[in-house]
């Protein structure tokens, strides 16, 4: 799966799925779950304001010493024995992946859950090369099933299912017989997987944070699936974002803290993985090669731009789960496996505006996650920027708008337009009103007038009221 | 004290009786009002669509209305917020940029200038019913301003509170999304409708203008005999 999830246009998405009032009650469900626990959360820890800035001041170290921390990062992992691989592109990195798989004669390959490796459609390079690729983490497992159905939340990808649904996948995908009941559905993925995990070539999993001054590679999950994947298979390969590094296990410490309180309101995940390499002598167990895989595809562009500290992101997804927008939505519609705030802005950097413009508006800029981000990546006025870029140097906003806004430059700007102008309203709008009310009109007014009612202008407007008043004249 | 009022477009063209209100509240506690008639919009709607160079004649203009006040008011903790963020928008401008330092410190948010300024809690306001109360999104989150309102409605006599759920939520305006996203904004907006209604309130009241004017506008269009009341209305009432 590729970054673009599909062809369809934003706003034909929008109101198609707007339709599932499944999803959308799973969605509020879950916002409101996730919300609550990850306040609660950073309340029970206390200075929460303070832990934010520290994460976010590691975040802004790293990316201003990027190149010194991946060098860090690539000589420790070779010290011990790993290979290094720097992708510029995604064509280069599943380019080496398929080579590592095939050099081994891989062929049935084991998943950690990895946002980078759908980014980089790593599962359909694999399968076109004749390798059965099976996700273990259990929502990835389950959309795998359902047909490669797309992740519509960076965290939970199969958010949109209800247990009904993921019972009807099993039972036609897997022989399953039981009933919708969670740990029933659970068990028997757990038992499918466990044999996948004992015959598998090939580990490949993502990366939560790799830290540089032991070339390790570290990852939060709550399924053990990540221990599993790296420890039995032979070969491992470990795929990354060029900016998912920190310095020491000090810094792996801290954003693994707001991490966890932030996606899902937990001090800490079950399981906290570190791969460091492969298995030395003596080791009791661990891979005999291993890989890693450092992905730029489009990020080291943002470098040094006005759009930098969207590279910051730690994907714990909390602010989709405070987006108004996304709640009605849902993940589906952005048409990115990237979806909600973090994807509406960073969608666009890496796959252009031809295929994501529409993503920057859909936002009331309300600074719900700019308010929710663990390390303070200021959400709405990146989606602000967007918008900028669209319309100035992109020139892509559309006639009418660029007209009307320049119209606004000038009438707002100016006293005698601005005076006119608003003296004239309701003269103007008097076609259109009826007690007050105006429930049609013609341009924005349509749109607005479909929905609700606007109100007539005031026939007295406030400044000619205050001038009345300030003679003592006015309505007291 | 002197105050200059900010009294925002919305609230001139649409919506007078709040104006008038703000007005009468703050003479009542005291205050001299001036209200300089050069001022125009803030600039907002165009600025948050991307069309920073068309907004900036708009935000001179209005700095420069404004450079003689002492105190300025405002009735919108959305406006507010526009005056304060000024600064950053001109941060690269060595002869703006200072202009509009000044502009920022010296402008309040209505609920914000009566309780942290004035040191008035309890207006003398009475208004009977059941209330509920929408936080504003650029008010609590960007100006942060989130205890003031209720410090004041608390103590208007015979007002009932009831929690609005999810009060956090956008109610959907966002200036032009409302109009451009006008299909997400009409779900947002009927989920806030739904949950006023929820609360068996009598009154819906805002700190802003434009939240206001879209939620009372759906709230009109479904029927719900719900009334929307900007919080100097609420104030005013006696």
């Amino acid at each position: 799966m590729a970054m673009k999830i599909g062809e369809g246009k934003f706003k034909e998405n929008v109101n198609k799925n707007m339709e599932d009032t499944f999803m959308r009650g799973a969605v509020a469900g879950a916002q409101e779950r996730l919300r609550t626990r990850r306040l609660d959360a950073a309340e029970e820890l206390g200075n929460w304001e303070e832990w934010r800035s520290h994460g976010e001041e590691i975040r802004k170290h790293v990316l201003d010493n990027l190149d010194y921390y991946l060098h860090e990062l690539a000589e420790n992992l070779q010290k011990r024995g790993g290979h290094v691989f720097f992708a510029e592109t995604a064509d280069e990195a599943t380019g080496y992946i398929r080579e590592v798989v095939n050099a081994n004669g891989g062929k049935k390959i084991l998943k950690a859950k990895s946002m980078v490796t759908e980014e980089i459609s790593l599962n359909q390079v694999l399968e076109q090369e004749g390798c059965k690729v099976i996700e273990t983490d259990l929502g990835e497992y389950i959309l795998q099933l359902d047909e490669h159905d797309p992740p519509s939340h960076i965290v939970a990808p199969a958010l949109h299912k209800n247990k009904e649904q993921i019972r009807d996948v099993f039972s036609d995908k897997l022989d399953y017989k039981m009933t919708s009941k969670p740990e029933e559905l659970a068990l028997h993925a757990r038992e499918t997987l466990r044999q996948e995990f004992l015959t598998a070539d090939i580990g490949i999993t993502g990366c939560n944070f790799a830290i540089a001054e032991s070339g390790s590679v570290g990852l939060v999950t709550n399924e053990g699936n990540a221990g599993l994947v790296s420890d039995l298979p032979k070969t491992q390969i470990a795929v990354m974002g060029m900016e998912r590094i920190v310095p020491t296990f000090e810094e792996f410490e801290v954003l693994v803290g707001l991490l966890t309180r932030s996606a899902v309101g937990q001090k800490l995940t079950s399981y906290i993985t570190a791969l460091t390499g492969p298995r030395e002598e003596g080791d009791a167990d661990g891979p005999e090669e291993f890989h890693l895989v450092i992905v730029d595809n489009g990020r080291s562009k943002i470098l040094g731009t006005e759009f930098q500290s969207v590279l910051q992101c730690i994907r714990c997804a909390a602010c989709i789960n405070v987006c108004p927008v996304y709640r009605h939505i849902g993940g589906h519609s952005y048409n990115s496996i990237y979806p909600g705030p973090i994807g509406a802005v960073l969608t666009p950097l890496l796959g252009g505006y031809d295929d994501f413009k529409d993503l920057p508006y859909a936002s009331t800029l309300c600074a719900a996650c700019t308010d929710a981000c663990p390390v303070k990546i200021p959400l709405h006025e990146l989606l602000h920027k967007h918008r900028q870029v669209i319309v100035e140097r992109e020139g892509r906003a559309p006639i009418s708008e660029k007209l009307a806004m320049k119209a606004f430059g000038l009438g707002a700007a100016s006293n005698p337009m601005y005076a006119a102008g608003s003296k004239m309203a309701a003269a103007m709008m008097k076609p259109f009103t009826k007690n007050d009310r105006i429930s049609s009109g013609p341009g924005p007014l349509k749109a607005w007038t479909e929905i609700r009612e606007f109100p007539a202008p005031n026939k007295e407007r406030f400044r000619d009221w205050f001038k009345q008043h300030e003679k003592g004249g006015g309505e007291q | 004290m002197k105050v200059t009022l900010f009294i925002t477009c919305i609230v001139d063209m649409f919506q007078a009786d709040v104006g008038k209100a703000t007005v009468e509240v703050l003479e009542r506690l005291g205050c001299d009002i001036k209200f300089p008639m050069g001022q125009v919009c803030c600039g907002q709607p165009a600025y948050n669509s991307g069309y920073v160079e068309e907004s900036k004649d708009a935000m001179k203009k209005m700095i420069t209305t404004f450079e003689n006040a002492e105190i300025i008011v405002t009735p919108s903790g959305s406006c507010a917020t526009m005056f304060k963020e000024y600064q950053r928008i001109f941060h690269n401008d060595p002869v703006w940029r200072p202009r509009a330092e000044r502009l920022a410190v010296k402008t309040y948010e209505l609920t914000e200038f009566i309780v942290h300024v004035l040191g008035v809690e309890n207006i003398g306001a009475k208004l009977n019913g059941v209330a509920t109360y929408h936080p504003s999104c650029h008010m609590t989150r960007l100006l942060g301003v989130k205890d003031a309102p209720m410090t004041l409605l608390q103590n208007v006599e015979g007002l009932r509170f009831e929690p609005l759920p999810n009060a956090h939520n956008c109610c959907g305006f966002g200036g032009t999304f409302s109009v451009k996203m006008g299909n997400i904004s009409e779900q947002m907006v009927d989920e806030k409708v739904d949950s006023a209604e929820q609360t068996g309130a009598d009154f819906l009241i805002g700190a802003d203008g434009g939240c206001l004017m879209n939620i009372g506008g759906r709230i009109e269009r479904r029927g719900k005999p719900i009334r929307v009341m900007h919080i100097a209305e609420v104030l005013n009432s006696r």
